[in-house]
């Protein structure tokens, strides 16, 4: 797994639970004291084993830990470069759920290395969306409701988002809007900040 | 579904004038037939099928909500060179340095081009014979009011007369963006702009990552390298280290001083006290080595109860004999370990660059060597310095002279 990844799982523990819970994971999955780097690539299993004790030392089911990760990655401010490199596929909600598909070739762009799932858009009737995403292994479906939500919020849409289970491993997040300019949303300056 | 709203609304001629200028609808060049009827297939008999793709006939002019959605940098010029109209993006561009928010249509349109952009490809650029001559080609350009930014543009000869330019933001499209204040929806979806800002900053993003990495990597090396030239117990330097500060004054043949010290009784402790007492009292000879040294000079340990000092630039008898001195009395300061008192002293040989016409490491380090062996020999807590002749006098040692000898190099025993 690509050390981003594991990056973003060991700040959200961090940043969401405070140091101690980040060593105390760290030192049963036996990882050095600076924990994962975002630059380097990782093998799997360190990947499922840190999540799973993630899990444990928080008392968490798994799906709400992805989601509630999936959440940090677009709310936080440590991570406020990601937030930001979303709000480049689109102008509003509904044209940031269409660029979902072009996700994994935005994130290549980024980091040749980055392999993300594909996302798949289908497009309903009342402006209903199901994405379905194929990945090794389950649980990228709930990070991408959590990143779902906070985006929603941060476009200023309200939404109801839901994870479902397809078939063959296949994740479907439904997403219903129900209105786009709920909120006024977040501030997106085009060109960030001033140099 | 809502399609992200865009901005509209170019400044200048409505569509039907503009139809006129662009003079497309209805008006085949060159004899070719009528353009297609909406709907049109390859087997409507009177479209050819040599006319569709490349080959076919325009079908209708450009209105101007076609043209501000697509080209919304575009600037449509009569003969003389006037603004007729042009696209939303032109008038913020120009807006900028006028008003807060954009600027009034009015104050563009008649305005004459060369007045409003410098040409920098063709440099100097400034007639509309000049621009017809550069039809088709890349030109570079800055708006009067923002010379910092420049723009690409390419210029067309439009059928009824008059130029058509578009125009878009080349490498400096991050800074025109911020300077701007631009936003996704300014930019025509065909334009590459925004994927271009996407990059930069995932790209600095990324870089700074990296940056991180390569950062802790080095700190790690740094301290990696410290580690592996140092003594773990006393911190001091340790002989591998010793050897490279020794090699490179060696190289650059500068003067230095080479202390050997060597702890006495320290065995005695070690067998008595335990190796507990033992580490105790050579980290507290450490310190004491440390404070009687200069900043610069070099304290390492060799071996167990072995010391090596290097004094680089310091080849003076006498200052050496004091320095001497006063490591002997700290180092037979007793030292409180727990409830006992461990008492040691030195032994210290000493030899400097002075001493030879051509300085040899291993020379060195035998001399220093031999120079302790000759205070052993004299008893507990002694140093010999190997000096010239004329400076082997003991006048010079004043205080020192109680525990510090200075031998001729003379009796320096043979190498080998």
């Amino acid at each position: 797994m690509h050390g981003l990844m594991n990056r973003a799982i060991q700040c959200f523990v961090r940043d969401t639970y405070g140091p101690p819970a980040w060593r105390d994971v760290a030192a049963r999955a036996d990882l050095g004291p600076h924990g994962f780097e975002a630059m380097l690539s990782y093998d799997d299993a360190i990947t499922w084993t840190v999540l799973r004790l993630v899990c444990e030392r928080l008392c968490k089911p798994e799906d709400a830990v992805l989601e509630d990760l999936g959440t940090y990655l677009v709310s936080h401010p440590n991570v406020e470069a990601l937030r930001r490199l979303l709000r480049f596929g689109g102008v509003d909600f509904v044209d940031f759920l269409h660029s979902l598909d072009e996700l994994p070739d935005r994130a290549r762009l980024a980091v040749p290395d980055l392999a993300l799932p594909e996302i798949e858009i289908e497009v309903g009737r009342d402006e209903s969306f199901r994405l379905r995403c194929r990945s090794e292994r389950r649980g990228f479906g709930h990070v991408l409701v959590g990143v779902l939500r906070a985006m929603a919020d941060d476009y200023g849409a309200l939404a109801i988002i839901d994870h479902e289970d397809g078939v063959a491993g296949e994740e479907v997040v439904t997403v219903d809007l129900m209105l786009a300019g709920f909120t006024s949303g977040r501030d997106f300056d085009l060109a960030g900040h001033p140099a | 579904m809502s399609a992200p709203t865009r901005r509209t609304g170019g400044h200048g001629h409505g569509g039907d004038d503009l139809a006129a200028w662009l003079g497309a609808e209805g008006t085949p060049v060159g004899g070719l037939p009528p353009p297609a009827p909406a709907g049109l297939s390859e087997s409507d008999p009177d479209w050819p099928r040599e006319r569709l793709g490349r080959a076919a006939q325009v079908p209708a002019a450009l209105g101007a909500a076609a043209l501000d959605a697509l080209m919304p940098m575009h600037v449509l010029l009569d003969d003389e060179g006037r603004v007729l109209r042009h696209g939303p993006l032109v008038a913020r561009l120009a807006g900028a340095t006028h008003a807060a928010d954009g600027v009034d249509a009015a104050e563009l349109g008649g305005a004459r081009l060369f007045d409003l952009v410098r040409f920098r490809r063709p440099r100097g650029l400034d007639s509309m014979d000049a621009l017809r001559a550069a039809q088709g080609a890349t030109l570079r350009l800055t708006l009067r009011s923002d010379e910092r930014t420049v723009l690409a543009g390419v210029a067309v000869p439009l059928e009824k007369g008059g130029m058509l330019l578009d125009l878009s933001f080349g490498l400096g499209v991050v800074d025109a963006v911020r300077r701007h204040r631009l936003n996704a929806t300014d930019f025509a979806p065909t334009d590459m702009a925004v994927e271009m800002l996407y990059l930069v900053e995932a790209n600095d993003a990324v870089m700074t990552e990296s940056r991180n990495l390569v950062e802790r990597l080095q700190g790690a090396r740094m301290a990696a390298e410290a580690e592996a030239q140092s003594d773990a117990l006393t911190g001091l330097r340790n002989r591998r280290a010793l050897d490279d500060v020794l090699a490179g004054l060696v190289r650059q043949e500068q003067p230095f001083a080479l202390m050997a010290l060597d702890l006495d009784l320290f065995k005695q402790v070690n067998d008595t006290m335990g190796h507990a007492a033992g580490d105790e009292v050579l980290r507290e000879a450490a310190r004491v080595m440390l404070g009687a040294v200069r900043a610069g000079d070099v304290v390492a340990r060799t071996g167990g109860d072995e010391f090596v000092i290097l004094f680089p630039g310091l080849v003076r008898a006498s200052r050496l004999a004091e320095i001497a001195d006063r490591l002997i009395e700290g180092l037979e300061r007793p030292v409180q370990v727990g409830d006992a008192f461990c008492a040691i002293s030195a032994s210290i040989g000493v030899t400097t660059t002075a001493a030879y016409a051509e300085t040899d490491m291993a020379r060195v380090t035998a001399d220093a060597d031999a120079a302790l062996y000759a205070s052993k020999n004299d008893g507990r807590g002694r140093a010999t310095i190997w000096t010239p002749q004329e400076e082997a006098d003991r006048s010079i040692l004043g205080a020192a002279g109680g525990r510090v000898t200075l031998r001729p190099l003379e009796d320096r025993p043979e190498p080998g």
